[in-house]
């Protein structure tokens, strides 16, 4: 851990960097892949709960049915593995999602064999689709009223560009979460549905915290000929790595728990729907935050024409430095960031300096 | 942020640690004291009832989808009108509309409320009699004021002071201004009521809340009754001679008695109090229909600030209402007594019946009338969320068990738990002496978040589905996140080099604005999902909201004072290895401005941001 602890420091001063901006067009494939699996995924459609369907609920009156008994029973005749509750009156209630092929007499008899109890003793009844939809539809508008807002509100924070590719992230994420649904097969329920919304908050709050420090540290940027706006963000990204990694592991701890645990001793189930939801959709926030929505806004950065100049004017100092290095044939390296002390202005915050300064310290990383 | 030259730099964190403590401990308390000590769980978890109810309809043909959509809403609103009680309304098949409510609910109260189709008449007094008395009490007359404003918004409540001899005035702004229309009519001999029930004191929204209120004695100060008159039989006012003989025959004491007896809106009919009044059931006599419940455009409940501090409903009429309203109060202020007041009629029974001294312009309307809370806010929602389109009778009443077994509830527990071991043990290795600040803040967290969601529980009937859980759960993880952000921030500060008690000053404000950011971000998102969506959503919305809003409160007035507390001590002050802020292992550069070490005040001056 300590070692840990260390790359931590040596990714802030710089010593030790990843390349995350640079290395764009790798990212973007990656992703690019996975949500096309995702999509081939969603073709092949979800598999909606019976709340979103529609489907049959049997009623059956047995005195001493238990429930286990009743969902082999059940299991035997569906594929669907359905819910069976107990109620007050020593009833005993299935669900059945309008999915399965089996028609609803067929399901009526094959229980009554099933459990030993007439045929007449088993009421049923068809459920319609109405509730689920109407959940889904309000979540769904409110996911775009959120959107909207948001979208807004981080264009007036940070400025346009964040937003727009704080947004990217965000429905890269959510689509990979739903293409990997349907790619599982897990039943799509209210639960789930929530899941996904607690998704979109974690996945903007994580590129929001992100943003801040790349926001920090690309102040007063074309003051200097030192560093891109690339560099720059990719430095930013480097420092707070370590703190992103954390929040991510910190965050996926109790889901992961949820997941194997709830799932481990349980089986398959609603903790299983909604921590699996969740665990796809934070670790793809944590990883589009970083990977995704800082490389395509350093993207987007570029392309302004003063971020344009300060990219040529990097350039040239760099081969200017590059020419004064093979005159010398000495290596006196460049930007050692030894005492702080003599530091060329504008990229480096001197301690006491007032909060806000960025400190990318250290050779940025060109690994090109 | 100018400071006084005797505060010291990293300023009082003492006083908002004790505050923090004070409340969270209050709360804690609050909730043995009140007993409420478990949140409600919802229906997947605890199990609850479920009611199904079934259309039923003159015209075949009104039994169709959209009639069926508009009544789910409806009955949506009734019993979840918070948004946060978990109940469950779905259509089933095509004339059944299943109402699941949690455990814990009022089984009785919803039962009734959800497919009562309240219909509310507003009918002229005929007349009026104590029934089923051995002996004659005072009668409890309560009184109705208009506004002569009308006003979409529901003017405020006041149900004027006694103006004797008032009369009419046109609507104008100056009325208004005044705050009292010259159209208040109240009967000086009334009392309102109000006062002289405790209810709205204890303000228990429960329905539970037993109904002391509801049949409280008169206070001392009650004004002789109105109808001293007790020999004619106790009857004052004129019988219709067609109802004659029911009036007569009717027993308001007797439960079964108490029906609708309104056989059409055109006719006079009788009906009984809906409620005691100082302990006697009334009848009255009323005339036909004047104006029609579909006619109130608003309803809500409201405390009567000026008559001491009761419950009341105020009503807005549409144009129709207005109208009708208006002329019906116009004609009966000239009545005797007891004809000069109108009853409120809900599904039959005679929820108020007010003196009118004037004509009521404007369209707004005040019932007072010994009104607990919860009576106010039922009758405003069930006037607001008016009659359904459709008349349901409910066909069946089960109590369902947990739709998911309680292994589920417990799986998730015992993950949650293992969860927030991980990450305590997470923070330890890798945060050390922090990591201690960052597990008390998550105990801080956890016993606020657990015992508001207790109280809610029985406040606002917030019930706690399994998605909620989980959604906890992953509050967990942010409320760390803000932990670590801080952290972050001052380790970077010392990895500058700075002394500790400066970096945790200096790393505050950047590390404040990164939390505040997200945060707002994550609001946002629980703030638009509460108001957009219903039903199991909003509840996860308000979980999220609620969490969201704790991790801010915490890290402010938790978190940064311990901290800056902590940054006194020398274990952390002098980066122990074990405390998470050695400098030497955060590879903090050589302290070449050890002067400056030495006089931390020279230019460390903290930036606020």
């Amino acid at each position: 851990m300590s070692r840990f602890s260390n790359l931590g420091h040596k990714l802030y001063q710089g010593e030790v960097s990843f390349d995350f901006v640079g290395r764009r067009k790798l990212w973007y494939s990656i992703s690019g892949v996975i949500v096309l699996v995702a999509a081939i995924g969603l073709t092949m459609g979800l598999h909606l709960g019976i709340e979103f369907k529609g489907g049959s609920v049997y009623t059956v009156a047995k005195p001493g049915l238990t429930i286990s008994q009743t969902q082999e029973a059940v299991d035997k005749i569906v594929e669907s593995h359905p819910l069976v509750q107990s109620t007050e009156n020593g009833k005993i209630r299935i669900q059945v999602s309008s999915e399965e092929k089996v028609s609803s007499s067929v399901i009526t008899e094959s229980l009554a064999k099933g459990l030993g109890v007439p045929v007449q003793e088993i009421e049923a009844q068809v459920i319609g689709p109405s509730w689920g939809e109407q959940i889904s539809n309000k979540a769904l508008t409110g996911l775009v009223i959120f959107m909207i807002l948001v979208t807004i509100y981080l264009a007036i924070a940070f400025e346009w560009r964040m937003a727009v590719a704080a947004l990217v992230a965000l429905i890269h994420d959510l689509l990979i979460t739903i293409g990997v649904y349907a790619l599982v097969g897990f039943e799509v329920t209210p639960g789930t549905v929530i899941g996904f919304l607690t998704i979109l908050g974690y996945s903007l709050y994580d590129t929001v915290v992100v943003f801040d420090t790349v926001k920090e540290n690309t102040k007063d940027l074309t003051k200097q000929n030192k560093l891109t706006y690339s560099d720059a963000a990719n430095a930013g990204l480097n420092q707070t790595l370590v703190r992103s990694l954390n929040t991510t592991v910190v965050a996926l701890l109790p889901v992961a728990a949820l997941l194997f645990i709830g799932g481990g001793f349980l089986g398959a189930g609603t903790l299983n729907d909604i921590s699996l939801a969740l665990f796809i959709g934070l670790a793809a926030g944590a990883y589009s935050s970083i990977c995704v929505a800082t490389p395509l806004l350093a993207q987007l950065k570029e392309e302004q024409p003063e971020m344009k100049a300060l990219a040529k004017r990097v350039a040239q100092r760099r081969a200017a430095d590059a020419k004064a290095e093979a005159a010398r044939d000495a290596g006196g390296e460049d930007g050692e960031d030894g005492s702080g002390d003599e530091q060329p202005a504008g990229m480096v915050g001197q301690r006491g300096r007032a909060a806000g300064t960025t400190r990318a310290k250290g050779r940025p990383s060109t690994n090109r | 942020m100018a400071t006084p030259k005797s505060r010291p730099r990293d300023g009082y964190p003492g006083r908002a640690l004790a505050l923090i403590l004070v409340v969270t401990v209050g709360l804690v308390a609050l909730m043995f004291g009140t007993g409420h000590t478990k949140p409600r769980l919802g229906i997947d978890l605890a199990g609850g009832t479920s009611i199904t109810l079934s259309a039923k309809s003159t015209d075949p043909k009104a039994i169709n989808k959209s009639n069926m959509d508009i009544a789910t809403g409806i009955i949506e609103q009734r019993v979840n009108g918070m948004g946060v009680s978990e109940a469950e309304v779905q259509t089933q098949g095509d004339r059944n509309i299943i109402v699941n409510i949690p455990k814990g609910g009022d089984k009785q109260t919803a039962a009734d409320q959800v497919g009562s189709t309240a219909n509310l008449y507003f009918r002229p007094v005929l007349a009026l009699a104590p029934s089923g008395l051995q002996a004659p009490a005072p009668t409890d007359t309560p009184s109705a004021s208009g506004s002569a404003a009308p006003s979409a918004t529901g003017t405020p409540a006041a149900t004027g002071t006694p103006s004797a001899g008032a009369t009419a005035a046109a609507p104008s702004t100056g009325a208004t201004k005044q705050g009292r229309p010259a159209g208040e009519a109240l009967a000086a001999d009334t009392t309102p009521t109000a006062a002289a029930t405790g209810a709205a004191a204890t303000g228990t929204p429960s329905a539970a809340a037993t109904g002391a209120a509801a049949t409280g004695t008169p206070s001392a100060a009650a004004t002789p009754p109105a109808t001293p008159d007790l020999s004619a039989a106790m009857t004052s006012g004129t019988v219709p001679p067609e109802l004659a003989a029911q009036f007569a025959a009717l027993d308001c004491s007797k439960l079964e008695q108490r029906q609708n007896h309104q056989t059409s809106e055109g006719a006079p009919a009788v009906a009984c109090s809906q409620k005691q009044e100082d302990g006697v059931w009334y009848k009255l006599a009323l005339g036909p229909v004047a104006v029609f419940g579909k006619d109130v455009s608003k309803a809500q409940a409201t405390i009567d600030t000026q008559q001491g501090g009761g419950w009341q409903v105020q009503l807005q009429f549409n144009g129709k209402g207005t109208d009708a309203f208006t002329a019906v109060t116009g004609q009966l202020a000239s009545q005797p007594q007891p004809a000069n007041q109108f009853a409120i009629v809900l599904d039959g029974q005679v929820v108020s019946h007010p003196y009118v001294r004037g004509a009521i312009p404007g369209g707004s309307a005040v019932i007072s009338g010994s009104f607990t809370q919860a009576e106010a806010q039922g009758l405003a929602n069930q006037l607001s969320f008016g009659a359904l389109p459709l008349e349901f009778t409910t066909s069946d009443v089960t109590t369902v068990s947990p739709q998911l077994g309680g292994d589920q509830l417990k799986a998730g527990l015992v993950a949650g738990l293992i969860g927030m071991v991980l990450v305590v043990l997470y923070s330890l290795v890798y945060y050390r002496g922090l990591g201690l600040v960052s597990i008390a803040g998550l105990l801080v967290s956890a016993a606020l978040t657990y015992s508001i969601m207790s109280l809610l529980g029985a406040g606002i009937g917030f019930a706690l589905n399994l998605p909620a859980v989980c959604g906890a759960i992953v509050a967990i993880g942010i409320t760390a996140d803000s932990f670590i952000v801080y952290f972050e921030r001052i380790r970077d500060e010392v990895r500058e080099g700075a002394p500790l008690r400066p970096a945790v000053q200096r790393a505050w404000p950047r590390a404040r604005r990164t939390i505040l950011v997200s945060d707002f971000v994550s609001f946002l998102c629980a703030a638009v999902l509460y108001v957009v969506s219903v039903g199991k959503v909003q509840g996860f919305a308000f979980t999220l909201g609620l969490t969201t809003a704790l991790d801010v409160v915490v890290i402010f007035l938790f978190t940064k004072p311990l901290i800056t507390l902590l940054a006194r001590k020398k274990f952390f002050s002098d980066g122990h290895p074990w405390s998470g802020l050695d400098p030497k292992r955060l590879g903090a550069r050589p302290p070449l401005r050890s002067t400056r070490r030495r006089n931390p005040s020279s230019s460390a001056a903290v930036k606020e941001a």
